[in-house]
């Protein structure tokens, strides 16, 4: 599935970068950045709580696809202007880590 | 190769980034330019991916953990050579520090997603050698290879 199926089929809001047409082969969910940094395979859907700007460098050194703040989590603006100016995806939904995995299942990523 | 010591030898291209500590609004910048650089010279995926990921925790940890230090990066003709040293404060045990789990950062630092104790044991991972020299009081060296073909 492509990033602007989140966005376009599921309603999950794109707040920072451009590739829409980038595609998802792997999702993860964790918090801790070395654990991500240990386990996260190229273009990946990356679940994470944390907001702050380090999650960027994480996911544009794994190559991920696209960054997902989850349960409606407001993300600070510093971290938004920095996405942009690096090109990093990031969506936020109001939907659970659960809820989240389900869609991309269904969507095709196993 | 048992001990720390550069190895000026064949060095095709030199990268040194100065790390300041504490920075967190700028960590993972200077792991982010070498990843940039290795792929503007078309060096192959998986090899840039390992320096990446070896960088980018070298780099947190001198932020987490150092009074400041700086990261070299060699690029030769059959390896990539990083260094990693610090001005202190010195690692008491290194054995415990290369545990995985095991971490002194601070809360501070665990609330930001730091401090799961992965940082050494990626770093060392992903390299083909690893070497770990710290003096308490003094710093810490590190330097790591990672060979195009293994």
């Amino acid at each position: 599935m492509l990033v602007r199926d989140l966005i376009e089929k599921h309603g999950f809001i794109k707040i920072s970068g451009s590739d829409q047409e980038r595609e998802i082969l792997n999702v993860y969910s964790c918090d801790l950045l070395s654990w991500v940094m240990a386990k996260g395979k190229h273009d990946t859907a990356w679940i994470t709580v944390q907001t702050h700007s380090n999650i960027l460098a994480v996911a544009s050194l794994l190559d991920f696809s696209c960054i997902i703040i989850p349960e409606g989590i407001s993300v600070e603006k510093e971290t938004v202007n920095k996405a942009d100016e690096q090109d990093v995806v990031l969506l936020t939904t109001p939907l659970e880590a659960y809820e989240i995995f389900k869609i991309l299942y269904e969507e095709g990523v196993k | 190769m048992n001990t720390y010591e550069k190895d000026q030898k064949n060095v095709a291209l030199k990268l040194h980034y100065d790390i300041a500590n504490d920075d967190f609004s700028r960590a993972g910048e200077a792991s982010s330019k070498i990843k940039k650089m290795l792929k503007q010279l078309a060096i192959d995926a998986n090899i840039v991916r390992r320096v990446a990921i070896a960088t980018y925790e070298a780099e947190i940890n001198l932020v987490i953990h150092s009074n400041g230090g700086n990261i070299e990066v060699f690029i030769k003709s059959d390896c990539i050579e990083i260094y990693v040293e610090d001005c202190g404060p010195g690692i008491e045990n290194i054995d415990l520090a290369m545990t995985k789990g095991f971490s002194t950062a601070t809360n501070v630092a665990r609330e930001m997603g730091f401090g799961a104790g992965m940082g050494l044991p990626n770093m060392e991972k992903m390299s083909d050698a690893f070497i770990i020299e710290s003096e308490l009081g003094a710093g810490t060296n590190i330097k790591m290879i990672v060979r195009y073909e293994t």
